[in-house]
């Protein structure tokens, strides 16, 4: 364990389906009885995903880590990939099925702010009652608890019930007695939603301060990627229960929006992609592929070039393609529309697509493709859509103008064309002489 | 601070099962100040926004008492062994209180207590002891009116307690605590499966404070298979005793003391060792 906080080892966890064991005495009964007789358990529920054997579900199968100490380690994952249950063993909240972790120190949870918090007691009291749930002791709590109420900006109403507290000096409350605590691991699960956006920059600055200046070592999970990106040193990304990539955060953060496949240059949409079903039985897209690449990496201002494959029940006219572009943090960045196709015969079809990214800043972005006819009146009719098609990274381009780095969160996603900026002159501005001419430290015009 | 280096270097191990005998005792004692405000906890929360505040604990009791001599003192005509109604019921019900606090308030801790304990991890045994801290203070204060009107009765000589007896008080008070907690913590691991149990549980409890002499006294149960069969109610030895110290009244019965104590002792050892198992999964079956 030299250097190490936690390591983990073939974890394992296994959840059984439907109602454990049932609820009351007369659904054990039933599920007796109906087993008895041969019959399907009446209580069990119907899975889909391949990680149900037989009546059970393994919503860990497998994990290993080693975190450093000090390290800020990202958990990413969509929906049920395991995060919340890896979180939940490492609280000890409930006991793995297989494996091992081992960790120096103490852990602290932050699964969620304010626990054990009562709508009927002061803020001092609560203070006091949630710390020491989370493993303080009474002299650790006296010790801090200036800077608690400090931080947490309750000022004048920490001895008021906290059931007179707005909902936002209620989490602040939370938060700030959890951010004192002195364990030498923090565990914490999209907390830092809590809050107006100061108090957010603030967590994160308390987070990072305890990682970097403290040594603390850091776990968290969120789905917000600008908040691991800002707070973590490395990232792991979870699917299906198991670790899929562990390192740095950018690329984590990529593998992430592209999960559905790794990033490559050939998508296949099988039923996986289409979480919403086909649109129409006239039209699909079955596949895509990036020409002249493996891997979609492109730099700005380069055209990628696609084909689509495609199948058509019948003949179709005025076909139209759109694509709409996300960038990797869930925001919508813009759409494309494509010139029309006039008649496309019944049966297998490849369409070219050549995409211009002129104004897209380099990032990830990730691309929904619908096909869609439109009549005369404007109105469309939509053919089939995939949701995400494609995932492609930008690069900088080395010969564009890069003096700084482009700030995606503040900035936007497109870089419009550049403006032209030059010196008039010296003295006031006078409306009625707009003309811009180069003329450094020069005589103003006219004088 | 010799503590605080051996926390940050020592090393945990969460493994799937846990030897059975590994109970983790030692986390209890150092969450001691985390069972100290779970106690004050409860106290607080009940008095908060009521007009009398603690003087419940006394009036509640004492209105008990009172309508327990009218309905069965004088109504059904019990037997209250010579000794003023209201102060017998006051005694048996004080007791009885305590004990049947520690059962029920434990009886649903998984359930009542899912909330918090599905989001963070500290030693579960901290809320079965709090809950049964917090049901002794109140019996301690409830004690408080019945050393008062003792005084009366004892000035006006008409009770002789014995004295030195007092002495086993707080042995019958560890005990019934243990027991009760013990029983309650045996039926709360079932109701986390079972829900059904939750309300035979309060059932159960008033058919087993009539086994026990509550609103009655020992010498009234007739002798025989009757008198023999609630000697195996191992809360009736200690309701004798407390009555026998405190009222002078009632009588110390051994061999029914010894069964009681190794009876809370199996309570609390099995209790405990299934409390630590159905803590482990618990949240995956609430």
């Amino acid at each position: 364990m030299n250097g190490y906080a936690l390591r983990i080892r073939g974890l394992k966890k296994q959840y059984r389906l439907g109602e454990i064991g049932g609820k009351t005495l007369r659904e054990e009964w039933q599920r007796w009885w109906a087993l008895r007789r041969g019959e399907e358990d009446p209580l069990s529920k119907i899975g889909e995903t391949k990680r149900i054997v037989g009546d059970r579900i393994q919503a860990l199968d497998g994990v290993d880590l080693d975190v450093r100490e000090g390290e800020a380690l990202g958990i990413i994952g969509k929906n049920g990939a395991g995060k919340s249950t890896l979180l939940k063993l490492l609280c000890q909240i409930t006991a793995p099925t297989e494996g091992e972790i081992a960790y120096k120190g103490r852990i602290a949870s932050m699964l969620e702010v304010g626990i054990g918090f009562h709508a009927e007691m002061t803020g001092r009291e609560n203070i006091y009652l949630n710390g020491s749930i989370l493993g303080m002791t009474k002299a650790e709590i006296d010790a801090k608890l200036p800077d608690i109420i400090a931080f947490s900006e309750v000022g004048d109403f920490i001895d008021t019930p906290v059931k007179r507290y707005s909902s936002g000096m209620y989490v602040k409350l939370a938060f700030s007695v959890a951010a004192h605590l002195d364990s030498e691991i923090l565990i914490m699960d999209e907390v830092l939603a809590v809050g107006d956006q100061d108090f957010q920059k603030k967590c994160l600055k308390k987070m990072k301060e305890a990682a970097q200046v403290h040594g603390r070592t850091v776990l968290y999970v969120s789905h917000n990627m600008e908040t691991i990106r800002r707070l973590c040193s490395r990232c792991i990304v979870m699917d299906e229960g198991r670790v899929i990539f562990d390192g740095d955060v950018d690329r984590a953060i990529s593998i992430y929006a592209g999960i559905q496949e790794d990033l490559k240059g050939v998508f296949r949409f099988t039923e996986g992609f289409r979480p919403y079903g086909r649109f129409s039985q006239r039209f699909s897209i079955e596949m895509l592929k990036t020409v002249g690449r493996e891997i979609p990496d492109y730099s700005e201002d380069e055209r990628i070039r696609l084909q689509i494959g495609c199948r058509a029940a019948e003949r179709l006219e005025n076909i139209r393609f759109r694509l709409e572009i996300w960038y990797q943090d869930g925001t919508k960045v813009g759409s494309m529309l494509s010139n029309p196709v006039p008649e496309v015969p019944a049966g297998d079809g490849v369409f070219t697509l050549e995409v211009d990214t002129a104004g897209l800043t380099s990032a990830q972005y990730s691309v929904d493709m619908v096909a869609y006819t439109a009549d005369e009146t404007g109105a469309e009719t939509i053919l089939d859509g995939v949701y995400p098609a494609l995932v492609f990274n930008l690069l900088e381009s080395p010969d564009a103008d890069h003096h700084v780095r482009w700030n995606h969160l503040y900035w936007g996603h497109i870089r419009l064309r550049d403006m032209k900026l030059g010196v008039f002159g010296k003295g006031e501005v006078r409306g009625d002489e707009c003309s811009i001419a180069p003329q450094y430290g020069g005589e103003r015009k006219g004088e | 601070m010799k503590n605080d280096q051996e926390n940050k270097t020592h090393i945990t191990r969460i493994v799937p099962k846990r030897p059975w005998h590994d109970l983790r005792l030692k986390e209890v004692i150092q969450y001691r100040d985390l069972i100290v405000l779970l106690t004050k906890r409860s106290f607080q929360v009940s008095f908060k926004q009521t007009v009398l505040g603690p003087a419940w604990l006394i009036l509640n009791p004492l209105l008990t008492s009172v309508v327990y001599s009218v309905v069965f003192g004088k109504i059904a005509g019990i037997e209250t062994a010579g000794v003023p109604g209201v102060l017998f019921y006051l005694t048996g019900t004080g007791l009885w209180t305590f004990f049947s606090a520690c059962v029920t308030g434990n009886a649903n801790v998984f359930k009542d207590n899912a909330n918090l304990f599905g989001k963070v991890y500290f030693p579960r045994l901290t809320v079965p002891i709090s809950q049964m801290l917090a049901a002794l203070i109140r019996f301690l204060i409830q004690m408080a009116i019945v050393l008062l009107i003792l005084a009366y009765y004892c000035v006006t000589g008409r009770l002789q307690p014995h004295f030195p007896a007092w002495l086993l008080l707080p042995f019958v008070l560890t005990e019934l605590g243990i027991m009760g907690m013990g029983v309650g913590i045996i039926l709360s691991s079932m109701t986390t499966k079972y829900r059904d149990l939750a309300v035979l549980v309060s059932f159960g409890m008033s058919l087993w404070m009539f086994a026990t002499p509550v609103i009655y006294p020992y010498s009234q149960i007739p002798e025989g298979w009757i008198r023999t069969a609630s000697m195996l109610n191992p809360v009736t030895p200690m309701v004798e005793l407390y009555r026998y110290a405190v009222l002078g009244v009632g009588q110390i019965l051994p061999g029914a003391c010894l069964w009681s104590a190794a009876f809370t002792f199996l309570a609390a050892f099995f209790g405990v060792l299934i409390f630590n198992r159905v803590e482990r999964t618990f949240m995956d079956t609430v």
